[in-house]
C-alpha cells in the first residue's frame, strides 16, 4: 500500500479531545487512492469517530486484507499498529490478535472482494465467533486494483464499465451477518458522514462483532450510468431506516423522543446508543423482520441503511472461553508454567 | 511346540483385531504390564482411517536390549480377525506361535508346519461367562490378555494393579476384567504347557522411564513453554496434540477460585484460519501454536510465506502422515520435509526441527517457541504419526525451573520511549534480526505488518535496492538461525570407518539397532541424526569426513537427501538412499538388508 507522508500542520484553533489530542493525531499518510474515492470519506469518518471517542491511537490495531479498501489503514491512525494480511484472511489474524490481547480495539477494513469472495469463510466465522471488533466493508461492487471485474456484491443487471452485465445474484454481507447470528449489523453510505460517524462510534464500542457495510463508490471503475454502486444511484436510492445517536458514558440523554419510537441500548462501557425509527414500518431489534425489510426494499432497488440489528447480550469470544481478564500476552510466565515438581508428579500416569 | 525357539525377553507379539471392539486398551495394558516388569518394550498401532469394523493391528516388541524399533519379525501372532487370518498366518516368522479364537472352526488349509497354532475358545468362554452383549465383545480382549499372561508368564499382580488404576473406583468393572483375565489364563494352563519358551522374565531396565506418545509430550512442551493461544483444525494424526494441550491446560491453567482460563484454544474453520490466528496472537506477544498434518501444511503455505517475510513468530507441529494428497491418514511417513523447509511461493525457507522420540517432542517444543521468538519466524516441528500417536518408552521428562522463555528482541514501552525513532526492520546487531514492538504498548512503536514489499524502515516499497536490502538481510538472519538451531546427534563407530548413515526423526531406533547388528558382522558405520534445518557446520563437516553416506528416511523421493544436496556442498554421487515409505514404521531389518546388499556389491566392503 503506497502512501505519501502528510505534512503535519496543527492549527492553534483545532479542538482537542479529552486526551488533549487533535484530530490530526488520528490521521495517517496521504491517500493514494483515486480522487473522489468513497473509501477516503470512510477514512475521514474513522478518524473522526476515534477522535470523538477519546481513544488513544496506539490502543487500536488496524486490520486489513488485500484490495483498495485494505490499503486505507495507512491513511488513518498513524500511531496505531497495522496488519495488512493476505487476501481474505484478516478475520483470522484479528481473532489471534484478540485472543492474545483482549484490551485492544480491533478495527478491520475490508472490501467486498476481500470479505465476500476469497474471504467469505473467514468473514462468516468471525461473525459466528462474535469476535470483539469493528469490521468495515468498503463495498463498491467491483475489483479496483485488477481494473474493473465484478465482485460478488454486484447487483443483477448492474453494468460494468466495459459494458458487461452482471447476471449472478449479489452476496449481501448484511443479510448474511444477520443470518449468522451477528450481534451488530449496520449499513451506511460513504457519502453520509452524519450517519456514518455515530454508527462507527457505536460499532467500535460494541462488545462483539460489529459489521458496518459501507457503500463506497469506485469512481474509476463503477461510477457510471447503469451501475447500482455509483454515487448517483446510491444517493437516489439509499433509504435511512433507523437513526442512531451515540451517547458517551455518563452523558445524559437530552433529546426528547416519543415512546415506542426509540430504543436505548446500553453498551458494555456504559455508553448508550439511541435508535430511532425513520421508516414507520421498520421493527427495531427483530432479526427476521430486518431481513424481510432489507429484501423487500432491495427488490425495489433500494438500499436500507442504519443500525439494522443489535444485540449486546450475546457473549463475545473471550466471555465464552472464560479467558482471564489480563490479556494473555501479559500473563506472567510463572503463572503459565506448572514447574518441575508437577512434571515429575504428572508422569506417574505414564508409568 | 517343539518348533518354538526360546526367546526370553526378545520377541514380537502382533495382535490382529477388528477396530472399534475395544482391543486398543487391552493391547496397551499388555504392553504396560511388560514395561512394569522392567522389560523394555515397544508398541506400534497400525490402525485404519475408520471408526468401527476394519482390520487393525498392534505390535509389541519385547526387547531386553532396548531396541525400540520394529524388528521386522512376528514371533507371537494373536489372530482375532477372521478377515485377515490368512495374511496374519503368513506374516508369522518361522518358529513362531499363532493364537486364534477356536470358538469357530478354522479352515484346515490355513496351517503352517513351522508355526505352532494354539486355539482358545475366547468368544465361547465370554458368552458363557458374561450376559451383556457389549461386555462379551470387550471382555474377549481381556480374555486373550489373560491367555497371553499365562503363556508369556506375565505378572498377574501387575495386571491387577493396572486394571485397578484404569477403572479407579468402579469395583464391578475391575472384577469383570479380572474374571476375563482368569478365564483366558485358566484355559491355557489347562490345555497347553505354560509358559512358552518365548516369554517374559522380570528385569530392572525401565526405571527412570515412561511410556508416552509424542503428541502428548509436545502438548506438555507447549504448556511448559508458556503457550497461551492454540489454534487448530482437527486432522489425523495431530488431533491428540490439541486434545492433550486442552487437558493439561484445564488442569494447570485454570484459576481454581473463579474458573478463569490462562489460555485460549480456538478451533478454526480451516487450517488457513488456524495459522492466521497463530500469527495474530504472536504479533501481539502471546506464544501461539497450531498442530496439523500434511494437508494442513499445504493450506498454510500462503501465510507461512507472509510470516517469513513480515517476520512473525509461529510454532507449527506437523505430525506427518502418508501423502500425497489425503494419502493414508493413519499411516506414518516423513514426506513433508521439503514442503516444510521451503513452504510458500517466492524465496522462502523455514526453520524445521526433527524430534526422534516423545522426549524430544517435549524438549523441541520448548526450543521451537524460543527459536520462533528469537528469530521472529515460523518454526515447524516435524514429527510423524509413529512418534505422535504411539506410546514410546523414553526417559522421564525433566524440567529446569530456572528456565526463562527467550522472547527475543522486543522493545517495551520504556525502550520505545527512549528511542529517537523506532524502525521495524533495521539490522542493528549485525545478526539479521531486527527489533519489534507489540501493539498497544506505545504510540511511537507503531508499524505496519505487511506481506508486500517493504524497506528496512518498515515502509511500503517498490524500489529494487530497498527490496533487495531486506531479503538479503533475511539471509543474514538465516545464517544466524543455522548457528542457533539444535546440533545434530553424532555417534561414532567403535572402529574407524569412512561410511556413515545420516537419518532423521523416527528412523533413529531402527538405525541404532542396525548399526549395532552390522558392526557385529564387521560392517562399521558412523551415524549423524539431523535435528534441525538450516544445517549447521557440524553437518557439513561430518559429511566431508566420509566417502559414502547412506541417507535413511521414510519417503519415496529421498527428501532429506535432496535437502542435503541443495544445502551442502557434499557430492550427490556419494550419497545413497535407504527408503521405507510403506506407511508402517521403519524396521531395522530394512536398513540391515540394504547395507548387506551394498556390502555384497562391494560398496560397503
Amino acid at each position: 500500500m503506497t502512501s505519501i507522508a502528510k505534512p503535519r500542520i496543527v492549527h492553534g484553533g483545532l479542538n482537542r479531545n479529552a486526551l488533549g489530542l487533535t484530530i490530526r493525531d488520528y490521521e495517517g499518510g496521504m491517500s493514494t487512492l483515486c480522487a473522489g474515492c468513497g473509501h477516503d470519506s470512510v477514512t475521514a469518518a474513522i478518524v473522526q469517530a476515534f477522535f470523538e471517542l477519546d481513544i488513544p491511537p496506539h490502543r487500536v490495531a488496524k486490520m486489513s486484507g488485500i484490495g483498495c479498501s485494505s490499503k486505507t489503514p495507512a491513511y488513518f491512525l498513524s500511531a496505531s499498529h497495522g496488519f495488512n494480511s493476505v487476501h481474505g484472511r484478516m478475520p483470522s489474524v484479528a481473532t489471534g490478535a484478540a485472543a492474545a490481547n483482549r484490551e485492544l480495539y480491533l478495527l478491520g477494513v475490508s472490501g467486498d472482494g476481500d470479505s465476500l469472495s476469497i474471504g467469505l469463510g473467514q468473514f462468516a466465522h468471525a461473525v459466528r465467533r462474535n469476535l470483539n471488533m469493528c469490521y468495515i466493508i468498503e463495498n463498491n461492487g467491483v475489483y479496483g486494483l485488477t481494473k474493473g471485474q465484478f465482485s460478488a456484491s454486484a447487483d443483477v443487471g448492474s453494468k460494468a464499465k466495459k459494458g458487461e452485465v452482471n447476471q449472478q445474484p449479489p452476496m449481501d454481507a448484511v443479510q448474511m451477518a444477520m443470518a449468522l447470528g451477528g450481534t451488530f449489523v449496520a449499513r451506511s453510505f460513504s457519502g453520509d458522514k452524519a450517519q456514518l460517524v455515530p454508527l462507527l462510534k457505536a460499532a467500535i464500542k460494541h462488545e462483539g462483532f460489529a459489521l458496518v457495510d459501507v457503500l463506497s463508490p469506485c469512481v474509476t471503475f463503477n461510477d457510471h450510468e447503469n451501475s447500482t454502486k455509483s454515487y448517483a444511484y446510491t444517493r437516489q436510492f439509499f433509504h435511512r431506516a433507523v437513526h442512531l445517536d451515540y451517547i458517551p458514558p455518563a452523558e445524559e440523554i437530552k433529546a426528547a423522543y416519543d415512546e415506542g419510537e426509540v430504543m436505548s441500548v446500553e453498551l458494555h462501557d456504559g455508553s448508550k446508543i439511541l435508535l430511532r425509527k425513520i421508516s414507520d414500518d421498520y421493527k427495531l431489534h427483530n432479526r427476521g423482520a430486518a431481513i424481510d425489510y432489507i429484501r423487500a426494499h432491495h427488490r425495489k432497488g433500494e438500499i436500507v441503511t442504519g443500525l439494522l440489528y443489535i444485540d449486546g447480550s450475546e457473549p463475545e469470544m473471550h466471555t465464552l472461553n472464560r479467558t482471564t481478564a489480563t490479556p494473555l500476552s501479559q500473563v506472567d510466565y510463572r503463572r503459565l508454567c506448572p514447574g518441575a515438581e508437577t512434571l515429575g508428579r504428572l508422569q506417574q500416569r505414564f508409568r | 511346540m517343539s518348533a518354538t525357539k526360546s526367546r526370553i525377553n526378545d520377541f514380537v507379539i502382533r495382535l490382529a483385531n477388528v477396530n472399534g471392539t475395544g482391543s486398543a486398551s487391552a493391547n496397551t495394558l499388555l504392553m504396560k504390564v511388560i514395561f512394569r516388569m522392567g522389560v523394555p518394550v515397544m508398541g506400534k498401532n497400525f490402525f485404519p482411517s475408520n471408526i468401527q469394523g476394519l482390520p487393525t493391528w498392534y505390535e509389541i516388541r519385547v526387547t531386553k536390549d532396548a531396541y525400540l524399533a520394529r524388528s521386522g519379525n512376528v514371533d507371537v501372532m494373536v489372530a482375532m480377525n477372521a478377515q485377515t487370518y490368512q495374511k496374519d498366518l503368513k506374516d508369522v516368522t518361522s518358529g513362531g506361535v499363532l493364537i486364534y479364537d477356536s470358538t469357530w472352526p478354522r479352515d484346515r488349509v490355513l496351517s503352517r508346519p513351522d508355526v505352532t497354532i494354539l486355539g482358545i475358545p475366547l468368544a465361547r468362554m465370554c458368552n458363557e461367562h458374561f450376559s451383556n452383549a457389549r461386555a462379551r465383545i470387550l471382555m474377549k480382549n481381556m480374555t486373550y490378555v489373560g491367555a497371553l499372561a499365562a503363556l508369556l508368564d506375565l505378572d498377574m499382580d501387575i495386571i491387577r494393579t493396572l486394571i485397578e488404576e484404569t477403572f479407579a473406583s468402579k469395583e464391578t468393572l475391575i472384577q469383570a476384567n479380572m474374571d476375563a483375565i482368569e478365564l483366558g489364563a485358566a484355559y491355557v494352563r489347562e490345555h497347553f504347557e505354560c509358559p512358552l519358551p518365548t516369554r517374559v522374565e522380570t528385569l530392572n531396565k525401565t526405571s527412570g522411564h515412561i511410556m508416552i506418545d509424542g503428541n502428548t509430550a509436545a502438548a506438555l512442551g507447549c504448556v511448559y513453554a508458556g503457550a497461551t493461544v492454540g489454534a487448530w483444525y482437527p486432522i489425523t494424526p495431530s488431533t491428540s496434540l490439541m486434545d492433550a494441550f486442552k487437558a493439561f491446560a484445564e488442569r494447570y491453567r485454570v484459576n481454581k477460585e473463579n474458573g478463569e482460563r490462562n489460555y485460549c484454544i480456538i478451533q478454526a474453520e480451516d487450517e488457513l484460519a488456524a495459522i492466521g490466528i497463530v500469527l495474530g496472537a504472536s504479533w501481539n506477544g502471546a506464544r501461539a501454536f497450531t498442530p496439523t498434518s500434511g494437508p494442513g501444511l499445504s493450506l498454510m503455505n500462503e501465510f507461512l510465506g507472509f510470516a517469513y517475510f513480515a517476520e512473525l513468530p509461529a510454532v507449527l507441529f506437523d505430525v506427518q502422515r502418508v501423502g500425497p494428497s489425503t494419502g493414508m491418514p493413519t499411516r506414518t511417513q516423513q514426506a513433508d520435509i521439503l514442503a516444510a523447509a521451503y513452504a510458500s511461493h517466492g524465496d522462502t525457507r523455514h526453520v524445521v526441527l526433527f524430534p526422534a522420540d516423545p522426549k524430544e517432542c517435549f524438549e523441541l517444543a520448548v526450543t521451537a517457541f524460543d527459536l520462533a521468538d528469537r528469530l521472529q519466524t515460523p518454526v515447524i516441528v516435524l514429527l510423524d504419526l509413529d512418534i505422535g500417536m504411539n506410546d514410546w518408552m523414553c526417559e522421564e521428562l525433566r524440567w529446569d525451573d530456572a528456565y526463562v522463555p527467550d522472547r527475543g528482541k522486543v522493545l517495551d514501552a520504556e525502550a520505545v520511549e527512549q528511542a529517537q525513532k523506532f524502525h521495524r526492520y533495521l539490522d542493528r546487531d549485525g545478526d539479521g534480526i531486527p527489533y519489534r514492538t507489540y501493539p498497544g504498548v506505545h504510540p511511537k512503536g507503531a508499524y505496519f505488518v505487511r506481506g508486500s514489499g517493504h524497506n528496512k524502515f518498515g515502509a511500503y516499497t517498490e524500489d529494487s535496492e530497498e527490496y533487495k536490502e531486506v531479503v538479503d538481510r533475511l539471509m543474514t538472519k538465516w545464517r544466524t538461525a543455522a548457528r542457533l538451531v539444535p546440533k545434530p546427534e553424532i555417534r561414532r563407530s567403535r572402529k574407524p570407518t569412512d561410511m556413515a548413515i545420516v537419518s532423521v526423526g523416527s528412523c533413529d531406533n531402527a538405525v541404532l539397532e542396525a548399526i549395532d547388528k552390522l558392526a557385529a558382522k564387521g560392517i562399521y558405520l558412523n551415524y549423524l541424526r539431523v535435528k534441525a534445518f538450516p544445517f549447521g557446520d557440524e553437518i557439513t563437516e561430518f559429511l566431508e569426513q566420509h566417502d559414502k553416506v547412506f541417507v535413511v528416511e521414510q519417503n519415496r523421493d529421498a527428501q532429506l537427501k535432496s535437502l542435503l544436496v541443495l544445502e551442502t556442498d557434499y557430492p550427490k554421487a556419494r550419497m545413497e538412499s535407504i527408503l521405507e515409505y510403506s506407511g508402517l514404521p521403519m524396521t531395522c531389518r530394512c536398513i540391515i538388508e540394504w547395507l548387506e546388499r551394498a556390502a555384497a556389491k562391494g560398496v560397503a566392503a
